[in-house]
């Protein structure tokens, strides 16, 4: 399988604010649609596209909501 | 790799339950932002250790369960003060404050900008959202002209209640910060600028750089009453207008101010007097005595106080001596309030003298009726003293003035008066400790010792004379 970055949302820490989705260059983020165990509807990738940008982590302000995988740099 | 939050506690302790992980803001809350730049920058200049972090009163009060680091929470509008007090103790440790604008825009306002003027060395954070967020909304000094808010439902009027307090702007015309900075983290763009002045503004505090300020306009959506996304396109849309952004001065390649350093000194070096070596003891056998010296400023009732308790210190006495004055130099009503004890003397005050010296007639008629039963009111003879004594008190007129003036020093009326107790015997020490002390309370003119001296020995003779001992 290609190793290709992605956005890792953490469903319970996110506050769906929509943050992330504006902004995402690629427009590869959306609402899930669904509620959390706190009642926030929560942001969730669409499984393609992602350039591992973080731009999404930078807007996000949540600290734990939201990270990327980037496989280009040194493995982690 | 893993691009996530570093600086930041693993977990925020404060939540029981799911979502241990998550913080107490809003939705959408532009602090959660600020809270990622400065745990980042911390990490990435390797200063959380060392640090600390002084939270504010506001939505951002719980920031000690997020940032990794030592913390220290102020009281409303006090994390300068806070910050300044550290700085101070701990002068090598990179020490970061964080304040909303209702905190430091309103109450802490004087706070941050004498810290600013002195160029307190820490960095401040200061987050603007153009009201009081955590109690519901109000306005605050930073509020914009005709924004609603729940305190100005019509709009913020500023003939009534002033215009937007821009904060960068007012700290940029002080000499002493080494940075200032307005960001916002409405957008990816601004949050990248942000980053960098956050970055810069703690790099600068870990090298001990001096005052670095950045203020980041920070969306709340929950008082904006509008859905994240949209109150961040609208905030920047308000907010930019009145509060542009941008750096305003930057001095940090420039080296840091170092304080004058201040010379060790002895308490005699300082003072001219002082009696180093000298033990105080506890003697419950030894009578505590009060003396009430009084007249108006200029008299010398101040000093005839300090020779008095001098001559206390060197025989190891406690003593206390307290002075009153009004705000004349000179001319006014003065007093001091001498005690003399075996053992520690609670308060310096005194309602009830064993001695009251009265060098003029106003406070001969304002102590008069204070002095306890069996002590003793030794006045200037030449004022009227036609006003009641209480009973059991012996009451002195003494010519003060014409022994000085007789013995060519006129303004020593009150060496007269040092005299005339010691002869009496209303001071308890042996005469020689006295004498220094005078000799000591003059040693700045020493060519007055001499005449005071004789002015000490007449009034001693005066009152053998007169047999006025007790
Ligand atoms: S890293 Fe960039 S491209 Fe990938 S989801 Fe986040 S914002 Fe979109
Ligand atoms: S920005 Fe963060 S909290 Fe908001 S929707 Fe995206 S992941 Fe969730
Ligand atoms: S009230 Fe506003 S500033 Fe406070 S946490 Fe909520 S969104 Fe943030």
């Amino acid at each position: 399988m290609e190793d290709k970055p992605y956005p890792i949302i953490s469903e319970d820490e996110c506050k769906g604010c929509g943050r992330c989705i504006a902004a995402c260059p690629k427009k590869v983020l959306r609402s899930s649609g669904s509620v959390n165990n706190r009642g926030y509807i929560y942001a969730k990738y669409s499984g393609e596209g992602c350039t591992g940008c973080f731009i999404c982590y930078y807007n996000c302000p949540e600290p734990y909501a939201v990270e990327v995988y980037r496989p280009d740099s040194e493995a982690d | 790799m893993i691009k996530r939050s570093t600086g930041l506690y693993e977990n925020f302790t404060r939540k029981e339950g799911t979502a241990t992980r998550a913080t107490h803001y809003c939705a959408g809350c532009g602090h959660g932002i600020i809270t990622k730049l400065i745990g980042e920058a911390m990490a990435e200049l390797d200063m959380q250790n060392d640090s600390v972090f002084v939270g504010p009163v506001g939505c951002a009060t719980f920031c000690y369960y997020y940032f990794d680091c030592g913390h220290i929470s102020a009281p409303h509008g006090r994390a300068s003060a806070v910050a300044t007090g550290i700085s101070r103790v701990l002068p090598d440790k990179p020490i970061i404050a964080y304040q909303g604008d209702g905190d430091l825009g309103a109450i802490g306002f004087n706070n941050a900008f004498q810290a600013a003027n002195r160029g307190d060395n820490f960095a401040l954070f200061f987050v603007n959202n153009a009201l009081y967020a955590m109690t519901g909304g109000q306005m605050a000094p930073t509020t914009l002209p005709g924004q609603r808010t729940t305190t100005t439902p019509f709009g913020r009027d500023i003939v009534k209640t002033g215009y937007p307090l821009k904060v960068c702007e007012v700290f940029e015309t002080l000499e002493a910060p080494v940075f200032i900075e307005r960001v916002s983290v409405a957008d990816t763009k601004r949050i990248m600028q942000a980053k960098k002045a956050i970055k810069k503004a703690l790099k600068i505090q870990k090298e001990k750089k001096g005052f670095a300020f950045v203020e980041i306009l920070s969306p709340c959506p929950n008082n904006m009453r509008d859905d994240p996304v949209k109150a961040a396109e609208a905030f920047t849309e308000i907010m930019e207008k009145t509060y542009p952004l941008g750096n305003f001065r930057d001095r940090s390649e420039k080296p840091a101010p170092t304080p004058e350093s201040v010379p060790r000194r002895t308490e005699r070096e300082l003072t001219g007097g002082g009696r180093e070596g000298i033990t105080t003891k506890n003697d419950p056998s030894f009578r505590e005595r009060k003396f009430k010296f009084s007249g108006f400023g200029g008299q010398g009732i101040l000093s005839l106080g300090l020779v008095v308790a001098e001559a206390a210190v060197s025989e190891g006495r406690y003593v206390s001596w307290m002075p009153s004055y009004g705000p004349e130099q000179r001319g006014g009503s003065a007093s001091c309030s001498v005690i003399v004890g075996g053992k520690e003397i609670g308060s310096p005050t005194i309602d009830d003298p064993d001695v009251l010296v009265a060098m003029n007639q106003p406070s001969l008629e304002r102590f008069a009726s204070s002095v306890k039963e069996g002590g003793v009111i030794l006045f200037e003879s030449s004022i009227r003293s036609d006003i009641g004594f209480p009973a059991g008190v012996k009451a002195i007129p003494f010519p003060a003035s014409s022994i000085a003036n007789e013995n060519g020093v006129p303004k020593a009326g009150n060496t007269a008066f040092l005299g005339a107790m010691a002869g009496m015997g209303l001071l308890p020490f042996k005469e020689k400790d006295i004498t220094d002390a005078l000799a000591e309370s003059l040693s700045a003119r020493p060519q007055l010792i001499e005449p005071n001296m004789k002015v000490f020995e007449a009034a001693k003779k005066w009152v053998s004379d007169k047999e006025h001992s007790i």
